[in-house]
């Protein structure tokens, strides 16, 4: 086991570094950087700036190395937990991204933890009551919230949370604990706001697990174990439970690694309409702004998100399923 | 035996002629094809082409092929949407804005009298500052139907001024409402499903070329060529898509004239998603390159390139179509988020997206829920795209 979990980590250094040079090239893509955009806005508004101090500027920040040397710099600063600086704020990147990204993974987590409980019983219910109407209108409803952008369930879950509970619109919290140090009423007030974000981030990724789930399930329920303990006259409530879900769980957690990607995609845009204080908006701002290092950094930060969390579901299939192979390549 | 008396009877009397005298023969010559003749039908289904028997099977799932009808008939009107549509693209109501869909109705003081709509009637609400619309109800106008409107160019080329519908003179004819300019949702709608539409299939057809290329060359050679394509897509498929997306068409020139930008959000769109199809290609190429065909094409003297494309392909391509379908939904919603964030197609350019920028606002929600009216397009069409996919993967492989 300590031999595979070696492995794998191992196998996730060529593909962050082969992220991070992916993500360095597309930042790095739009011609000119930030300070030009920086010192065409300060032009625009009359003043100007000494041309000695821009050049200071550009050393300061190796604006002018090549290409390969500003990517070394980037990423092996990276590695002693120095993430670049951030322009548009003044600041070093980790400090403006510590609480975002913080909770962005709680939105993750609590995302994947909701997609569980809504598609576990109905992917049972579907698979077991196969071709009824409650089966064809239960996956309706999962191709609908799949074709439902999620932007605009978002707006209208806003609006609706707004008339009907009163929480306030937009954030994550109410206005009073923005800034507070965390308190059990500050929680409180974010497990308020967290449904809605979690809601509908889930909704996609809920319509899919229901199908696959289904699917699996079917395949299991016409296996030669199911007809034995039925026709040995085991309950068919327990008989599902016991054999057939059993299976099914296993792929639930490889599943993670499929959910995880998009679940993040659909955080970025919903925070961005609903302007919750997580990655999504500050992201767009800093890609628009040429801010390079603060959106390189978030880039990565997403990606390390998604591997890690691949990493994790495989090594728990790994724990969870016996007949996972850990050794070896392909027969 | 009783289907073939023929060939038991003939084989009777050659081995005991003498001995069953009385034993009955028939008289119809001899044909030792018999039991292998097939029906008329058998061998319509034995004969049929590949894509024959696909159409057959495909045909079955009603709800598939009800969908791939509607789908063509909505790539159909996407030609002549400037004659679908009751308004031109620029036309603008100054007196009309932010009016809410106007109903249509069929019955007038209990006289039937066709589709019609009465007067509309704009007043401003002081107290609340809101535009308020009402009907005037004594004034009864029927509407049009190929009738003379806005003038247009359909397609840049032909001049022309019929519209599929209208409202009469001195009438307006908002069935979707207006926006904040006083411009039809309806007719925006209908011109926003030509970008819409076109950036799904202009963009699978780029990552249908990528997939074929890649993974074909990745699962014909195998080896280095495999694990470093293997490794770029298992990178590319791990990420999440949208912030790549962001990044992306971050990089697209604000100086860009919209087409450009249109041809740059496609590129976009179809660069992170032929890895999909490229897996697909690269495992069943690496199964099909062992097959004896062709390895008798290799001896033979055969390209690589006529190799994949001649002999190996065509055994997957119904596949590969179907997959296709099933990821053009994709850059549909893919298109339509980015538009929503600003970051897509820029306002001159009309697509389902840009005209969903403008609900942004939550006070949309709440006051103009009409202009959210663009998602019911991308719902339906998106379902569409899943059923006709579904029903094609089916049927794609009928052996």
């Amino acid at each position: 086991m300590a031999r595979y979990i070696l492995n794998r980590l191992l196998l996730m250094i060529p593909t962050l570094i082969i992220i991070s040079f992916i993500i360095f090239v597309i930042i790095q893509l739009p011609p000119g950087d930030y300070l030009e955009s920086y010192i065409s806005e300060l032009e625009s508004q009359g003043e100007s700036i000494d041309p000695l101090q821009i050049k200071m500027l550009r050393q300061q920040y190796g604006l002018d190395e090549p290409f390969l040397m500003q990517y070394l710099t980037w990423s092996t600063g990276m590695l002693h937990g120095d993430f670049g600086y951030s322009f548009e704020y003044g600041l070093p990147v980790s400090d403006v991204v510590g609480d975002r990204l913080f909770l962005t993974t709680i939105i993750s987590i609590f995302t994947i933890i909701f997609t569980w409980l809504v598609a576990f019983p109905i992917g049972m219910y579907s698979a077991t009551h196969k071709y009824s109407w409650s089966d064809y209108s239960l996956t309706f409803l999962g191709f609908l919230g799949l074709a439902t952008p999620n932007f605009l369930l978002a707006l209208v879950m806003l609006y609706f949370a707004n008339v009907t509970f009163g929480t306030s619109i937009g954030g994550l919290m109410d206005a009073e604990y923005i800034n507070q140090p965390w308190s059990w009423n500050k929680v409180k007030s974010v497990l308020e706001h967290l449904w809605i974000p979690v809601v509908v981030i889930g909704t996609s990724g809920t319509a899919g697990m229901i199908r696959r789930l289904r699917a699996n399930l079917l395949d299991e329920l016409h296996k030669p174990y199911v007809v034995t303990a039925r026709a040995k006259g085991v309950p068919p409530f327990r008989l599902l439970v016991k054999y057939p879900l059993r299976v099914a769980l296993n792929f639930f957690i490889a599943d993670i690694g499929n959910m995880l990607p998009s679940i993040i995609s659909g955080a970025e845009i919903v925070a961005v309409v609903m302007s919750l204080p997580t990655t999504g908006p500050i992201l767009i701002a800093a890609l628009q702004s040429q801010d390079m290092y603060l959106a390189g950094s978030f880039l990565m930060f997403l990606a390390l998100l998604t591997v890690i969390g691949v990493l994790i579901s495989d090594l728990a299939l790994a724990l969870l399923d016996p007949r996972i192979r850990l050794y070896g390549e392909a027969r | 035996m009783r289907q073939n008396p023929t060939e038991k009877g003939a084989a009777s009397t050659q081995l005991t002629g003498q001995a069953l005298r009385e034993h009955w023969v028939t008289d119809s010559p001899f044909d030792p094809q018999s039991i292998a003749a097939i029906s008329a039908d058998q061998e319509k289904y034995y004969f049929a082409s590949q894509w024959q028997l696909i159409w057959w099977r495909f045909k079955r799932h009603r709800l598939a092929l009800i969908c791939g009808i509607f789908l063509f008939l909505m790539y159909a009107s996407i030609l002549i949407s400037e004659f679908m549509a009751p308004y031109a693209l620029p036309t603008r109501h100054t007196d009309f804005i932010y009016s809410p869909p106007q109903p249509v109705h069929l019955i007038h003081e209990g006289e039937f009298v066709g589709p019609f709509v009465y007067g509309w009637d704009y007043q401003l609400n002081m107290t609340k500052l809101l535009r308020e619309y009402s009907e005037d109800r004594s004034q009864v106008y029927p509407l049009e139907f190929f009738c003379k409107g806005d003038p247009y160019q359909l397609l840049g080329i032909w001049d022309g001024d019929s519209h599929l519908f209208c409202a009469p003179e001195g009438a307006t004819l908002f069935i979707l409402g207006t926006d904040r300019l006083g411009r039809d949702m309806l007719s925006r709608i209908t011109y926003g499903a030509r970008v819409s539409l076109t950036i799904g299939l202009i963009g699978i057809i780029v990552s249908f070329t990528l997939g074929i290329i890649i993974g074909g060359l990745a699962g014909y050679y195998g080896g280095w060529l495999d694990s470093v394509v293997q490794r770029i897509t298992e990178v590319i498929q791990s990420f999440p898509q949208l912030p790549l997306w962001m990044a992306l068409s971050a990089i697209l020139p604000v100086t860009w004239s919209p087409l450009w930008v249109f041809f740059g959000i496609t590129l976009i769109l179809a660069m992170l998603d032929w890895t999909g199809l490229a897996r697909a290609v690269r495992s069943k190429l690496l199964a099909l390159r062992e097959e004896d065909y062709c390895l008798a094409a290799q001896l033979m003297g055969a390209r690589p390139r006529r190799i994949i494309g001649r002999h190996l392909l065509p055994g997957l391509f119904s596949h590969l179509i179907a997959s296709a379908t099933l990821s053009i939904p994709a850059m549909i919603l893919g298109e339509t988020a980015l538009s929503f964030l600003g970051l897509g197609l820029r306002p001159p350019i009309t697509s389902w997206g840009v005209l969903l920028n403008e609900a942004q606002n939550i006070n949309v929600v709440a006051i103009y829920p009409w202009l959210m009216f663009p998602v019911v397009p991308v719902i339906i069409i998106i379902l569409a795209f899943n059923f006709f996919g579904d029903g094609l993967r089916d049927a794609a492989d009928p052996y």
